[in-house]
């Protein structure tokens, strides 16, 4: 079956392509993109003018909680969340319960995301048994089952020497290693960043320092190795720099950052809901200085990806005093927006940067199809809605938790469809986009 | 128009803006005086034969603490009882917590009962905004984890203002663990609302973060921050802290910053010594200091009842209980 999307402004970067193109679809694949294409017996999918079509958007920095804490979230959830905030792909990381660091797990991981269908799913899996820092989990045996990369996310990869281990065993397999930075010591049993904030709220507080040193550590090793680490959710004006001068020393290094880390401050712990734990994440939310580094790396080039770290909890384990709350906040439904708001509209970056960052990118450092809208791809697309006024409704949210701390916040931009092997698995009507 | 001229001049304040007294943050300068006044009316009734006025008649107070607590819970109590609140103590262990009931749950079960006001004590900083929402009780902080501890700071400037008259262009130094201390918190907030000059001195590795821009002198010479200071006002070295390495050892704190009748002289001649209790005597003060004529340790306690009392009175006189239909 082929269908022709037609009257769209196609940015597909990776093939230098900005500008109104009609798309064809084959199948699951990408038939052909190009100008006045012949429908040729294709149903054809009028697009409504202003909707930009992408290459479907990959998440690689998502908890989807099965196994073991489906109160949270489960797979099936999960996707159906992904879909809703143009999310063609995720990738999920492995510190459910039992961890992923065995090929039964990742295969049950797989299963489940067969039966939900919609978003495509890639299992990260852990570097070390049971993510305790000890010994190198069985890495061929996760990669051969279907995992695109290994960490211990959650916690960093607790030494050097198993750090190294790691960059040198997955250079084998074209998978990084991707590393939560996270100096174990400094962070003690901190809740917040570091600062002023904290401090006159009486929380216990994690410096930026304790991200960049473990960064530093890996980058080096990468450097040393040949191996390819992954910074995932930088938080610290002083891990971007050591990024950015890795990467100036030609270190196979890639980085990533968070919606909440390039909007948000710690100023937001105190007010306007004070102690209010959806504020509360791992890294945590700092100061301007560390925020603005962040939109500074987006826009020079340092930053490769931008992810959400979706860290669903249930409203239980939130509905607590700040210091016992657990880390973490849902990010797939919102994350699209705020780049919209926050980085389109305010000319910080052009589309062709945000696909690069949203799609190209993470389908480059994962090794996974996508990322392109060339001939043969899988008709994995992002149908963009920049000018769609979004209002988060925490208790929308297709995602089984509400963790949020965007709630009531309102933004310029937002999805308009979600296509995933040639099928539309989400649309949004206010868009115009056919039903 | 002469806007201005119609303005007519602010009436003097006779309550509270806020319905809860989470933090000496949510105070302005003028409600500070305010309940400081009313404490001044208070201590007048603690010298009574009968030490009991009728002002919290028929309404209920719980002391809900989720931490050890001696003085600040009798304290409390004593207040309510002279005010004649129904008062009752909850006092919960903090182990059986982990194994049960959330602070949440256990805040909605007490508030089902109706009472007037909840005093909580609670080792997490946040607990008493977290049920500041969800009670219609009003909610007095007496400590929550690193945060405030509000009625500490009140009673420590009445204490300040009835030996020197006044707070404004004093010297104050607070000395000791600043990093964990609620006292200093709502000490800073409160002594710079009212235009103390305050200096806070520590070793380097119990300075929070931030604390210059809190309008304070900072310093690690303890000898800097006494010199010719009106008020000495010692924090309590956490014993239970010592495990995080934030110094040396005991002996070593307390020859480099302990409070000693040399350290003392340094100071005004009618300078004042001032802890909030519980002191270790040998650590952060020597007993000769503590005990001796400047101390004003258990005025203090004294005047916490006072402070209390006027804290639940003005707090009661914002709620609208007696006038529901």
């Amino acid at each position: 079956m082929k269908r022709l999307l037609r009257g769209g402004r196609v940015v597909d970067p990776a093939n230098g392509r900005d500008g109104v193109f009609d798309v064809l679809i084959d199948g699951d694949r990408i038939g052909e993109v190009g100008k006045n294409l012949k429908a040729d017996g294709a149903e054809i999918v009028n697009v409504p003018a202003g909707l930009i079509i992408c290459p479907g958007f990959i998440d690689m920095h998502v908890h989807l909680r099965e196994p073991g804490q489906e109160h949270k979230e489960t797979v099936a959830t999960g996707v159906a969340s992904a879909v809703a905030g143009g999310f063609t792909a995720v990738a999920c990381m492995p510190n459910t319960k039992p961890v992923n660091d065995n090929a039964g797990v990742t295969q049950l991981i797989l299963q489940k995301a067969r039966e939900a269908g919609l978003a495509r799913v890639y299992p990260i899996g852990a570097v070390s048994r049971g993510q305790k820092g000890e010994e190198l989990a069985d890495i061929a045996e996760l990669k051969a089952a279907g995992c695109v990369a290994v960490t211990d996310d959650g916690l960093p990869v607790a030494t050097a020497i198993l750090a190294r281990r790691a960059l040198e065993y997955t250079s084998m397999f074209d998978m990084p290693m991707i590393e939560h930075c996270e100096d174990q010591s400094l962070k003690g049993d901190g809740v917040a960043h570091e600062g002023p904030v904290a401090a006159s709220l009486g929380l216990r507080g994690i410096p930026g320092v304790a991200e960049a040193i473990t960064a530093g550590r890996d980058i080096l090793l990468a450097e040393m190795t040949g191996g390819h680490v992954h910074i995932a959710h930088m938080s610290a004006w002083t891990t971007i720099e050591a990024v950015r001068q890795g990467k100036s020393r030609g270190v196979k290094v890639t980085c990533e950052v968070c919606p909440h880390h390039f909007t948000l401050t710690d100023d937001l712990l105190a007010a306007p809901i004070a102690y209010d734990t959806n504020t509360k994440m791992n890294p945590p939310l700092r100061e301007a200085r560390d925020r603005d580094a962040m939109i500074a790396g987006i826009v020079d080039g340092t930053v490769d990806v931008i992810s959400t770290d979706h860290a669903p909890h249930h409203y239980d384990e939130k509905n607590v005093e700040f210091d016992r709350a657990p880390f973490g906040i849902v990010g797939l439904e919102t994350a699209i927006s705020i780049t919209l708001d926050k980085l389109i509209h305010t000319k910080l970056i052009t589309l062709s940067r945000m696909v690069e960052l949203m799609s190209v990118n993470p389908a480059k450092i994962l090794h996974v199809p996508g990322g392109t809208l060339s001939a043969g791809a899988p008709a994995d697309i992002t149908v963009l809605a920049p000018d769609l006024p979004v209002t988060v409704d925490k208790t929308k949210l297709v995602s089984k938790s509400k963790n949020t701390p965007y709630h009531g916040w309102s933004f310029k931009g937002g999805v308009a469809a979600t296509i995933v092997g040639g099928k539309v698995v989400y649309s949004n009507p206010a868009t115009g986009f056919p039903q | 128009m002469d806007v201005a001229a119609q303005t007519p001049a602010a009436p003097p304040l006779t309550a509270l803006r806020h319905k809860h007294l989470l933090g000496i943050a949510d105070l302005s300068a003028e409600e500070i005086v305010l309940i400081l006044d009313t404490a001044e009316a208070m201590k007048e009734v603690g010298r009574r034969t009968i030490k009991k006025v009728p002002t919290l008649r028929g309404r209920t107070v719980i002391n809900l603490f989720f931490e050890p607590s001696t003085r600040t819970r009798t304290s409390f109590e004593i207040a309510e009882k002279r005010l004649s609140a129904d008062t009752l103590n909850v006092a919960i262990a903090s182990s059986s917590v982990v194994k049960g009931e959330t602070l949440v749950d256990t805040a909605m079960n007490l508030e089902a009962m109706s009472p007037s006001m909840i005093v909580l004590r609670h080792a997490s900083s946040g607990a008493c905004h977290l049920l500041s929402r969800i009670c219609k009780a009003a909610i007095v902080n007496a400590g929550d984890g690193m945060h405030e501890h509000p009625t500490q700071a009140l009673l420590d400037a009445f204490t300040i203002r009835e030996r020197k008259g006044r707070l404004k262009g004093l010297k104050i130094a607070i000395v000791g663990d600043l990093l964990h201390s609620r006292v200093l918190r709502s000490n800073v907030l409160l002594l710079t609302k009212l235009g103390a000059e305050v200096w806070v001195c520590a070793p380097a590795t119990l300075i929070p973060p931030g604390m210059q821009q809190m309008g304070v002198r900072v310093t690690t010479k303890v000898e800097e921050a006494v010199e010719g200071a009106d008020v000495i006002m010692m924090l309590r070295i956490q014993l239970e802290r010592m495990q995080g390495g934030y110094f040396p050892s005991l002996r070593e704190y307390f020859t480099t910053f302990g409070m000693t009748e040399a350290r003392v002289k340094r100071a005004k001649p009618d300078a004042i010594i001032m802890h909030p209790g519980p002191i270790n005597r040998g650590v952060e003060i020597a007993s000769e200091v503590a005990d001796g004529s400047a101390s004003v340790i258990l005025d203090q306690v004294a005047n916490g009842v006072a402070v209390r009392m006027a804290v639940l009175y003005l707090l009661a006189g914002g709620t609208d209980d007696e006038t529901v239909a």
